[in-house]
Formats: C-alpha cells, structure tokens, sequence
C-alpha cells in the first residue's frame, strides 16, 4: 500500500513533469535537426566545391565527436568566450546540430540516388537549379531517405537522455533524483526504461504510417 | 604561450592515459557483444520461433532503452539489489557490450540472410550437421561480410564509451572535466577531447578496413551487397 501511494504521490507526478521536459527536447531537435539535415545534403551534393568542404567538415566534425563532448563544449565550454546558454537551449542546440550532421549523410545519399534522367527532365522543362532542387529531386530524395532519417530520431529519444549530464532535468534527470532520495535505483529505472521504450516504438509505428502514407505510387520498389 | 594552450599540454599525458580506459572499454565491449551477438543471430535466422521471440525481445529491450538509464540501472540498480560488487569500470564494459550485442546481432543476421540459401543446403547434403553447417559453412563467410557494418559498431562505442563518465570510469570524457573544472579552461579541455576521440576514430576505422582486406577470400566481398 506505501509502495503504491508513494509511486502515486511522488514517482507518477515527477517523471510526468521529465517526460515533458524531454518531449520538448525532442520535438524541436527532431525538427531542427531535420531542416539543417536536409540544407546541409543539398548543399554537400549540389552546393560549390567550397561549400561542400565547410559542409563536409561540419558532418566529420559532429558525427565523429562524442555527443556528451559536443554537449559539454556547449553548456560548459561556451562561458568561456562569455557566451552563456541555459541547460535546456544547450541541449537543444547539441542535439539538433548533431543529428543534423547524421541526417545529412542519409539525404545526401537519397540525392545521390536519384536518377540523372530527373535532373535532365527538369533541366528541360525550364526549371532552375533551385526549383528544380526543391521541388522535382528533394520531394523524391527525402522520401528514400525516411527509413535512414526515422531511425535518427529514434536515436535522438534515446540520446535526450544526456541532457541530464548538462544539468537539464528531463526523464532520466528526475528518475536519478527520485532513485537517489528513495533508493530504489532498480525499480525507478526499470520504469523510464520502460518510458522511453514507449517512446521509441510508438515513433518507430509513427514512423512507418508516415513512411506507408509518403508512399508514391510507382516508387514502391525503392523501400528497403 | 597562452595559458589556455599551457592547460593542454599539462592535461595531454593525464588524458591520452584516459583514452587507453576508453580503448579499454571500447574493446571489452566489443568483443561481448561479438560472443552474444554471434548466438543471438544464429538463433534469430535458424532458431525456433520461440527462441526468435525471445531474442526479438531481447534486441527490442536493449535497442530501445538509453545507454545512460541501462548504465543507472545496472550500476546502481541491480548491482546494488543483487548484492554483487562490480566497479563501474566493469559495469561500464557489461553494458555497452550487451547494448553492442543487440545491435551486432542485427548486423550478423544481415551479413547471414544475405548468403545465398544454397550454402547451407549443400553443407546439409554434404553430410553436415545443422551446427557444423552454421560455424564452418555459413559463420566464416558472414562474418567477413560483417566487417563493413561491424566497424560502424566500433565507432558507435567509443562514442557511447564517454556517457561512461557518468558512473565514474576514468576515460578521456571524466579526465578532461576533472582538468577543466580544475583548472577553468574548459573549452581548450573539451576541444582536446573531442579532437581525441576523432583521432581514435580515425584510427580504429583505417584498422579495420585493414581487417578487412586481410581476411578477404578472393572472388568473396561485401562490395557486391
């Protein structure tokens, strides 16, 4: 009965308020991160030579340097140029930046594997590069790039975890703090295990309407 | 010199000895999830459904939790309720490699599906048991396809292998903020580490793909998947 009434008073009410806290660092690092992802592989397929070796570098950069380091420079590196973001804009920013890079490499690829024919096709039909771009390769790219793209945020769910070692308090934040006031480190964490299993398989089922519903007709056989 | 440039090279010594931990790490928990993942995948393609099942929950269960709650778990949790006394070094290892384990058994199960059926029926008809077919017929040919993917897996870890500092392991990620907090240097600190552990990716990737070409059968590569 104790058990019950603290789990009701004290565990439901805390990781409700880190479940928030984490979906709202999610929401927006899924976006965000989706936006530089698709902008960086364009330019890192379409972009000038230039171009492509900042976004190059960019992608190297983060995607080979851990996201606890890249989250560590942000909130407790900054301040050192006098720049001083809180816990929360820090994970957002980390997040967002770093799934970008891996994002990139998946749209890059899409671009990549789009025919040439379509290109040429556009070419012909009058449309410049940038319309062309955006609205005869992108539309197709992006669609084969869903599968790649969709595991990211399942990683990204995963990952907003690490917010908590920058001090931002989300699920993971307040379950240390509950398992540490009660000790009961097993069952509180054998709990938000569960969360965020909840969390990647309800995305990875939306993950795949949404892949099912972008279906084009006549593209089908590219799925893997 | 700049102090900042002084507060690296004091901490270089002291943290290259923490990416030794992490290389530590990073190898104990590959090679777990090498002896866990192999069986896991084997039991995946040829196994009863059942034992699919399980293994399928298995692969759910550590695929969809998060490195830091697992490493919370274990450490605290159930070490602490089973009564056993592992360092978090240890734990640290345990994790990672069932984590790892998870995701190389669907790298194996890939490199296996992959091989034409064939294979294993001619190893049959040749007289071989089930297990003799699957560890001298079918193993030797999808691991060597494996390696591709598998080296993925070893940059993934030595990634993953900073979230250790959580618990405590001495690796380049604890070194580095024991320094910084120290010594108020913290970006030049951090930026060192990050330029470590692209280093050590760099590194672990070329020697892999030496791996490779070294056990490459002519005639037999993944370049054709």
């Amino acid at each position: 009965m104790e058990e019950w009434l603290y789990i009701q008073t004290e565990v439901y009410p805390a990781l409700l308020k880190g479940f928030w806290v984490s979906l709202q660092l999610i929401v927006p690092s899924a976006f965000c991160g989706l936006v530089i992802g698709i902008m960086v592989g364009v330019l890192r397929v379409y972009g000038s030579r230039a171009v492509m070796a900042v976004a190059d570098t960019y992608v190297a950069l983060f995607r080979g340097i851990p996201l606890v380091v890249q989250l560590f420079i942000w909130y407790f590196g900054l301040p050192y140029i006098k720049i001083y973001l809180s816990p929360f804009v820090a994970a957002v920013l980390g997040f967002s930046l770093c799934s970008g890079a891996y994002h990139s490499e998946y749209v890059r690829g899409a671009l990549l594997s789009i025919k040439r024919g379509q290109m040429l096709a556009a070419q012909s039909l009058g449309f410049n590069k940038v319309r062309m771009i955006f609205s005869i390769i992108l539309p197709q790219a992006i669609r084969r790039a869903l599968p790649g793209c969709g595991n990211e945020i399942i990683y990204l769910i995963k990952y907003s975890s690490l917010a908590y070692m920058i001090t931002c308090i989300e699920l993971t934040g307040q379950g240390k703090i509950l398992a540490s006031n009660s000790f009961k480190y097993t069952e509180i964490f054998l709990i938000i295990g569960a969360c965020y299993l909840v969390m990647t398989s309800v995305a990875s089922v939306i993950l795949g309407h949404l892949e099912d519903r972008l279906l084009l007709p006549g593209f089908e056989h590219h799925r893997i | 010199m700049p102090e900042s440039l002084i507060a690296i090279k004091d901490a270089l010594p002291y943290l290259l000895r923490g990416s030794l931990v992490t290389l530590i790490v990073v190898a104990g928990a590959m090679a777990l999830g090498l002896t866990i993942g192999v069986p896991l995948a084997v039991g995946q393609v040829y196994g009863r459904p059942a034992l699919r099942r399980v293994i399928g929950v298995y692969v759910w269960f550590f695929r969809g939790i998060p490195l830091l709650v697992l490493l919370f778990l274990f450490y605290f949790g159930l070490c602490t309720a089973l009564d056993i006394n592992l360092s978090a070094f240890t734990v640290a290892i345990i994790v990672l490699g069932l984590i790892s384990s998870a995701y190389q058994s669907q790298i194996f199960r890939g490199a296996i599906l992959s091989l034409p059926e064939g294979q294993f029926k001619a190893a049959r008809a040749l007289g071989m048991s089930d297990l003799k077919a699957i560890s001298f017929i079918v193993l030797p040919q999808a691991l060597r396809l494996s390696i591709p993917g598998w080296s993925n897996e070893y940059s993934i870890l030595l990634k993953d292998s900073a979230v250790t500092y959580a618990l405590g392991v001495a690796e380049i990620m604890a070194r580095a903020h024991f320094v910084a907090t120290r010594t108020y240097q913290q970006l030049p600190l951090y930026l060192t580490a990050g330029v470590i552990f692209l280093v050590l990716t760099y590194l672990g990737t070329r020697g892999l793909r030496m791996l490779e070409e070294k056990v490459r059968i002519p005639g037999y590569s993944a370049h054709g998947l």
